[in-house]
């Protein structure tokens, strides 16, 4: 997380210029990636108060710095099944038309700049849900990184026309 | 959008308001000058504005109504109620215009001829007739060529644009002469040459003029009054204006019309006229300084006339200047309210800090901060509170248009239009009371002819009165027309399929009348201009209760009705109970609660069942439940599960926030399995009124009350209707905050299936048999003590160690005061650690507390007192609930409290004990609930009515009472109209009348017994009135 802003220096490694960065974080096994501009800040596991009835991907809501943010479980969010008791979590907050979210994964990695020559579309045959909130795949010598979507993951309205 | 569009759109907006207040009294007051000279002033500033920004719809348009205002003003037309309808018409053209020129930014395509044409014919029509009395006063003086001046003028403008129109046609027309006039004005002004000159000129008036010549001169439509330019010309050359500074004038004029962009060959042709017309004035108003004595006179005068008119702008220009005051961006303030919001929760947090260390540092530093911000909080809360009266702006005039429309004659009362709340709220409550206020006019009020025929005066009158209790604002809107037709809307109910004929039997009238806040539902036989339109009162009260209010309806057959509207001061900050319910925390807006109850296997109150639906006894009714726990999905066992994972997941993490109070409660309560806390454990039922509606919200433990900043919830928790909001506690944890509303909803329809309303919101109480809410406390001895319910403010209980003693008294620091505390006897002894049970009387702006052991129980009975007790302090003992029990008489305490409580307290003499029916009319809940148990305890049948209608009601009913206490100053009727009006006819002419009041100097007793009050007694000098009573009703028995 330290070397992310010395962006003209790494420009040496890549091909062509254009690189983006991203926060990355494990959903399931999955390794994802969230552009690191909209990110604001990543949590440690915080104090939520549950909302009954809210629908089954919201964990509740919690206080940061006197605003008021929603918790949203990606894994619930995703498909995925949900994680075991008392299994460690981390959030990563982003705003999204002017409200907080903070977004429950397994866990946050680094910040990691990649080139845009190693992207790729989403192949066509990945789950649909998926498919809504994934911009698209980045090839890297570790595995393959699944960019996220914030505005399509928390637009909740579309996605359930979508779905 | 333009900043000037903007700003203009702003000033306009204001200007219409104040506009049609203005222009309804100009119509009751036709001559009042400064009233015309308001008006006059607002649409020549919407004129000058609009011809400066190029609106031209506009600006013809307020140039037209200029002119007849114009006629008013200078005299030369009288103010009839047509004219009045076509200026109001006029406005609300402009209005429309204004209205879309905000959304579009551009003036909407339209015709305004018509209106114009009127508007023209109005003017010439005053001109003509007033032409005949114009020479009266001008023509003596004034010097032949004046006359014929002008037409010369008007000769050469025919001349010189022969070839291609008249110079006013290519100029641009009347909106071109009128801009370029302003600018010339403009830069005459800035001019340091010529601005002196003139000094003492009423500026407004002589554009104004100086317009309509330009026109006349420059051959356009002729507007111009003869010799309206003189006088300011002559004095123009009293201050010195001679030919070469006209000469000056004519280039600024010009150098204007350039600005304008209009052809030069134009400004050269008007140029020549402006020159023509030199003589005219210059050399004329020179010669004629020098001529005649007479002159000189006529001269003075108008400058005279001028003169006031200046004074005051001076005036109000210093006062202006002293208001200091600044337009602020709405936004800006919203925005700093917030931001003093989250310095409020953060110094919440800071506080609950540091109470658990009982030295620390930071605590004298924080009670600074504390107090800091408070005061913060109070000023910001003050920018936005703004007086009713400013939603209330424009009803008179829609007043006015209906009486027009329908025929009817209506009076509209406005009282406490100073009273202040939040802007928000003030913008959310416009529309309603707009919408109510002509659903009085238009339904509530008979026409002339049906009011004659059913004894009312000709004039109906709506009433509105806006006033505060106790961190609510109350608004009522009363008419006395024709009231709701019980039949008709039973009618109705049945036609739309709203309830049956069957459950209509079952139901009070009180109840019958709340359907009318149904959806789909409007009695009114025909769809008039002005309302029935199919958006009803329901609309009405969805927007009241979305902002927390409450709306409520008193109607009698033939008498009229009242809506009563009862809304929190503001929307930013609410007082909130906090709740749990499982192990997590909810907060309940205190608007909404009503009461408290506690169940458990010990108290009397315990929870049974209809059907599988729980139900509450609360004092012989039948109390709808919703059990929280339920209608949350919080079902004990995932709900335990959810919550222990999460504890782990904040255990682990942070756990600084502390201990938080959680009641002890079993597992095996939390797991039973309907939600409903079984017969042998303890829970609370917070009982909440929606509407008339009251129903129990079944919890497991209820906390402190907690003033809480309401936010919105996320979007995706939106359309879950059991939240109204969400917010962090002093603790720092994220709060929901539940909607009553919604939960009545989400409960399905609890008003229609379960009617559970009050009864006692009616008129009239049921005097014979008034059940009276009694709080019963133990204090001091074993032995039960109670104290009427409504006498007390709030239960707290109070920090022993927080006690403290101030000049010989114990007090306590409560809400930023210092509360005074009492002992209920001298031989109470006061806890010295844990808490303090304390009732909390409040009148006013103070609190006084008393301190109890416990709290026993609320219980209604018929307050019968039987034993009187000569302790003071006691009025007597009853029987309540089955036991002995000493009533306490909370006025006692209060006067030992502050000696001035009530005004003096003279002792008087022994009362003497003669049975008898009183009336005591008080508009205090306060006064008359303190009051009526002391009579009953002096052996009085009491009925109380809490104003003079009220009163009259009663008096129309046919009730009979031996004597009536009345109080003096009460909203509405007062006491002595009151009095009048009873002398003067009905049944009550001969019944003694008691006067009560706070003032009691001779000229108002004098003043008092002129209208047929017998005895005059201070208020709260309770021996005096005890014995003014017996004295009154010996003597009534004597004599009959």
């Amino acid at each position: 997380m330290t070397a992310n802003s010395k962006k003209p220096v790494s420009n040496a490694d890549q091909d062509n210029g254009a690189t983006r960065e991203f926060v990355t974080a494990s959903i399931g096994d999955q390794m994802c990636g969230i552009a690191v501009l909209q990110v604001q800040d990543v949590l440690a596991p915080q104090r939520i108060t549950p909302i009954p009835l809210a629908p089954p991907e919201v964990s509740g809501s919690l206080n940061l710095r006197g605003r008021i943010v929603t918790a949203i479980d990606l894994r619930i969010r995703m498909g995925l099944p949900e994680r075991e008791e008392g299994a460690r979590t981390m959030s990563i907050v982003v705003e999204h038309q002017h409200e907080l979210y903070s977004l429950i994964v397994d866990d946050v990695g680094d910040v990691l700049k990649v080139s845009e020559k190693n992207f790729e579309r989403n192949p066509a045959t990945l789950d649909s849900l998926w498919r809504t909130y994934s911009e698209g795949v980045y090839r890297l010598e570790k595995g393959l990184l699944v960019v996220l979507d914030v505005s399509t993951l928390l637009s909740f309205n579309a996605s359930e026309e979508a779905a | 959008m333009d900043d000037l569009l903007t700003e203009f759109l702003t000033e306009t907006v204001e200007s219409l308001d104040n506009l049609d207040v203005e222009i309804v009294q100009l119509e009751q007051n036709p001559n009042d000058p400064e009233l015309l000279g308001n008006i006059f002033r607002l649409v020549h500033t919407i004129k000058g504005t609009c011809g400066f920004i190029g609106l031209s719809r506009l600006e013809s348009v307020a140039h037209a109504s200029e002119n007849v205002l114009g006629n008013f003003r200078d005299g030369v037309q009288e103010v009839t109620p047509e004219a009045v309808s076509l200026i109001l018409a006029a406005l609300d053209r402009i209005k429309e215009i204004v209205a879309v020129l905000e959304e579009t930014e551009s003036e909407p395509a339209g015709d305004d001829k018509e209106l114009i044409a009127q508007l023209d014919a109005m003017y010439r029509a005053g001109k003509e007739g007033g032409a005949a009395s114009a020479p009266a006063e001008a023509a003596p003086a004034e010097p032949a060529p004046a006359e014929e001046a002008p037409a010369e003028a008007t000769a050469v403008a025919e001349d010189a644009p022969a070839a291609e129109g008249s110079i006013y046609e290519r100029a641009g027309a009347t909106s071109a002469i009128d801009a370029a006039i302003e600018l010339m004005y403009g830069k005459v002004m800035a001019d340091e040459e010529l601005a002196p000159l003139f000094a003492g000129v009423d500026m407004v008036r002589m554009q104004g003029h100086t317009v309509e010549y330009m026109i006349k001169a420059f051959g356009g439509p002729d507007d111009y009054f003869n010799d309206a330019l003189k006088p300011f010309f002559a004095q123009l050359a009293q201050n010195g204006f001679s030919g070469p500074h006209f000469n000056k004038v004519g280039d600024h004029l010009a150098a204007a019309m350039t600005l304008l962009e209009i052809d030069p060959a134009v400004i050269d042709d008007a140029m020549m006229v402006f020159a023509a017309s030199e003589g005219e004035f210059v050399s004329g108003a020179e010669a004629e300084e020098v001529s005649a004595g007479e002159t000189e006179a006529e001269v003075e005068v108008e400058v005279e006339e001028v003169k006031p008119e200046k004074v005051e702008k001076a005036a109000a220009k210093e006062t202006s200047v002293a208001n200091q005051s600044i337009r602020v961006n709405v936004e800006l303030l919203e925005n700093l309210m917030t931001t003093v919001s989250e310095l409020v929760l953060t110094r919440n947090q800071l506080l609950q800090m540091v109470r658990h260390h009982e030295d620390s540092e930071f605590k004298v530093p924080l009670q600074r901060l504390s107090h800091v911000t408070t005061d913060l909080q109070e000023g910001v809360m003050k920018t936005r509170m703004q007086p009713i009266g400013n939603a209330w702006n424009k009803l008179p005039r829609i007043i006015r248009d209906l009486g027009n429309d329908l025929d009817k004659k209506i009076e509209l009362k406005m009282l406490g239009a100073d009273t202040e709340l939040d802007r928000q709220v003030l913008e959310m409550i416009k529309d309603p009371l707009t919408h109510m206020v002509r659903n009085s006019g238009d339904h509530g009020l008979e026409g002339p002819a049906d009011r004659l025929k059913a004894g009312k005066p000709e004039t109906g009158t709506v009433t509105l009165n806006a006033y505060h209790e106790g961190g609510h604002i109350i608004i009522e809107i009363a008419d006395d027309g024709r009231g709701i037709n019980i039949a008709k809307v039973k009618e109705k109910i049945v036609t739309n399929g709203l309830a049956t004929e069957a459950e209509l039997e079952n139901y009070s009238d009180q109840q019958i009348q709340q359907f009318i806040f149904k959806a789909g539902f409007s009695t009114a036989e025909k769809v008039t201009n002005v309302s029935g339109r199919g958006v009803g009162m329901d609309v009405v009260r969805t927007n009241i209760e979305k902002i927390g209010g409450q709306i409520e309806l008193r109607s009698e057959e033939g008498k009229g009705s009242t809506f009563i509207i009862k809304i929190p001061l503001t929307l930013a900050i609410v007082s909130a109970l906090i709740v749990r319910c499982g192990t997590e925390k909810f907060a309940i807006p205190q608007l909404s609660v009503v009461e408290l109850v506690r169940v458990s296997s010990a108290s009397d109150h315990r929870i049974e069942k209809v059907n599988e639906t729980p139900v509450l006894r609360l004092r012989d009714r039948l109390l709808p439940l919703v059990s929280l726990p339920n209608l949350l999905n919080l079902r004990s066992d995932d709900l335990l599960s959810a919550i222990d994972n999460q504890h782990a997941d904040a255990d682990a993490v942070s756990d600084a926030d502390g201990a938080e109070p959680v009641p002890q409660t079993t597992n095996a309560e939390r797991k039973d399995t309907n939600g409903m806390t079984d017969e042998n454990g303890d829970s609370f039922i917070v009982v909440a009124q929606v509407g008339p509606y009251t129903f129990g919200i079944v919890v497991d433990a209820v906390y402190d009350t907690e003033e809480i900043v309401v936010k919105p919830v996320a979007p995706i928790l939106r359309d879950i209707s059991v939240y109204s909001g969400n917010t962090i506690l002093g603790d720092g944890s994220v709060i929901m905050i539940l909607d009553p509303n919604g939960i009545a909803t989400a409960t399905g329809n609890i008003s229609a299936t379960n009617p559970t309303e009050e009864e006692g919101s009616e008129v009239v109480n049921a005097g014979r048999n008034e059940r009276t809410a009694l709080l019963v406390f133990r204090a001091g001895s074993e032995e039960p003590k109670a104290v009427p319910l409504a006498l007390v403010a709030r239960l707290e209980e109070i920090d022993a160690e927080k006690v403290e003693t101030s000049d010989n008294q114990l007090v306590v620091q409560y809400r930023g005061q210092l509360m005074p505390l009492l002992p209920v006897t001298e031989t109470f002894e006061r806890q010295t650690e844990g808490r303090q049970p304390v009732l909390v009387f409040t009148d006013r702006d103070r609190s006084m507390g008393l301190m109890v052991d416990e709290i026993l129980d609320i219980v209604e009975e018929n307050l019968n007192i039987e034993i009187k007790t000569g302790t003071e302090g006691v009025i007597g003992s009853a029987i309540v609930d089955g036991k002995a029990t000493e009533i306490i008489d909370a006025s006692s305490y209060l006067t030992r409290a502050y000696h001035d409580w009530f005004g003096r307290t003279d002792e008087g003499a022994e009362s003497g004990n003669v049975n008898g029916r009183v009336l005591l009319i008080d508009d205090s809940p306060f006064f008359r609930n303190l009051m009526a148990p002391l009579l009953r305890a002096a052996g009085y049948d009491v009925l109380t009515a809490e104003n003079a209608d009220d009163a009259l009601t009663m008096r129309e009913a046919g009730e009979v009472f031996d004597v009536i206490v009345s109080d003096i100053e009460m909203p509405g009727m007062d006491g002595f109209d009151l009095a009048r009006e009873i002398r003067e006819k009905g049944a009550w002419t001969k019944t003694p009348i008691v006067a009560l009041s706070s003032r009691t100097s001779p000229a108002d007793i004098a003043a008092g017994r002129e209208v047929g009050f017998v005895d005059y007694v201070p208020k709260q000098d309770r021996e005096a009135l005890l014995e003014s009573l017996s004295n009154t009703i010996v003597k009534m028995k004597g004599a009959a």
